[in-house]
């Protein structure tokens, strides 16, 4: 029912907030010579926002590369992101980019890799989320 | 006095070569977020300053000479101590990156104090930060872990100092700016506040690194440490908070954002948050000038789900994108 795809750095801060989630999950490759990765059913997308002064390479490159695939693209269904309040205005700013430029919800935003509360949010508001998706559809 | 190590000998760094590719994408980062001082018109303060009440003005001074002893620690001696630990020589670049910027943010505060205060009252300041017996200790627990022999323990040492120690300090110009006062002190202010979240999640994730490397047993240990330390520098920060905050009465405001900090701190080290989110529901005045983001509209989930935020337009220039 539920897909999530994600991506994380070597850092591993979303990996970990995935593993904490316990639901399936693809992970974008993180280096550009490993195999492409195509969605194959309607996914949320959860991405670390990369911090900086300006908004340039907030969003990963290799997410980029992911959404630039229509196919991927049109599987989309919301966005979820990370990323640190001491970025200011830039907090999570991927969210935002990719809502934006997609045109999807942008569903939650948390902090690094995630406190427990902020899982248990996510967990249930998935549920919910792809519950309300199908009841749209029928 | 503790001397740095020195290597025998030297091998030219090949950044087109990189053993972690970490490294060069903090290197860019921290080399893109690149400023100084003079960009910042802090001169516009002066009139908002002059506002102030004299023990408004004085626990604002004190918060700088602390702000300006920690970032010296850190630019003199606390990311230089860790070069010798690196694991590639990458690593030492950027750590001399780190160390450069603290140097600014040192010389920042001088910046501040030289446009808003007279002498007097900055050698005021300056004396009280050397009697503090709460700053003093703080800078002396940090220290100790610098001058040993423990690698890893310097890294978690380190992170708290990035991601933790200043927070009782950056309090107040985020105080001040919710209240439209010292907003150019407060913009500066951002800029080491961005910078430090960086400098916290490399050294952090140096810190993993370095606990991949080691055995289970070591690995406990050190944990054991990382939340002991956190505990002895949590008690002591909430003592110079009352030294500082106390007069005004903002103490537990204060306290609130150390430990939405510590939490921060220990997730850069790869460790679960501490406290619990009724003990760190930072006052949404301080998280709003933290960052105008942080508020609940990133939240669809606890909403009823009939509206749908889409993304405001951002601008994303970007040339990877192609659509």
């Amino acid at each position: 029912m539920s897909s999530l795809v994600y991506y994380s750095s070597v850092s591993e801060n979303t990996h970990r907030f995935v593993q904490k989630l316990g639901l399936a999950a693809q992970r974008i490759p993180l280096r550009p010579a490993e195999p492409f990765l195509h969605a194959m059913s309607p996914y949320v997308l959860l991405v670390p926002t990369y911090g900086g002064g300006n908004e340039g390479g907030a969003v990963p490159r290799q997410v980029v590369k992911f959404l630039n695939d229509e196919g991927n693209r049109g599987l989309l269904r919301g966005v979820i992101a990370a990323g640190n309040t001491n970025f200011g205005s830039a907090y999570c700013v991927a969210g935002d980019i990719i809502a934006a430029k997609c045109q999807v919800p942008y569903l939650f935003a948390f902090e690094l890799m995630g406190t427990t509360e902020d899982v248990q949010r996510v967990r249930k508001g998935l549920e919910l989320f792809w519950q309300r998706q199908s009841a749209n559809r029928s | 006095m503790h001397a740095v190590k020195l290597i025998d000998r030297v091998q030219a760094i090949n950044w087109n070569k990189l053993q972690d590719e970490k490294d060069l994408e903090v290197w860019d980062r921290l080399t893109g977020n690149f400023w100084l001082p003079e960009k910042v018109p802090l001169s516009n303060d002066i009139q908002s300053w002059a506002t102030l009440s004299d023990v408004e003005k004085q626990m604002t001074t004190r918060v700088f000479t602390g702000l300006t002893l920690l970032d010296t620690i850190q630019g003199t001696v606390g990311a230089v101590s860790l070069i010798p630990d690196s694991l590639t020589q990458h690593e030492e670049a950027v750590y001399t990156n780190i160390a450069f910027m603290e140097s600014v943010h040192a010389r920042s505060y001088s910046s501040i104090f030289s446009t808003l205060i007279s002498s007097r009252e900055i050698d005021e300041a300056f004396r009280w930060s050397e009697e503090n017996p709460a700053l003093q200790r703080k800078a002396e627990i940090v220290l100790e872990f610098y001058r040993g022999e423990e690698p890893l323990k310097r890294k978690v040492a380190s992170t708290m100092l990035e991601s933790f120690l200043f927070y009782s300090g950056f309090y107040a110009p985020m105080y001040w700016s919710s209240r439209a006062k010292l907003t150019n002190t407060a913009d500066l202010i951002r800029l080491i506040i961005r910078d430090e979240a960086v400098h916290g999640y490399y050294i952090g994730y140096k810190f993993q690194k370095g606990l991949e490397l080691v055995g289970s047993q070591e690995r406990q240990e050190l944990k054991d440490y990382t939340f002991s330390l956190l505990f002895e520098l949590y008690e002591n920060e909430v003592e110079y908070t009352q030294d500082l905050y106390d007069p005004l009465g903002l103490t537990e405001d204060v306290k609130k954002f150390l430990r939405y900090n510590a939490n921060k701190a220990l997730m850069n080290l790869g460790y679960e948050a501490l406290f619990p989110r009724e003990e760190t529901d930072v006052n949404p005045a301080i998280l709003a000038a933290l960052s105008p983001n942080a508020d609940e509209n990133h939240d669809f989930f606890s909403g009823s789900g009939s509206s749908y935020v889409i993304g405001k337009a951002v601008n994303t220039e970007d040339e990877d994108w192609d659509f």
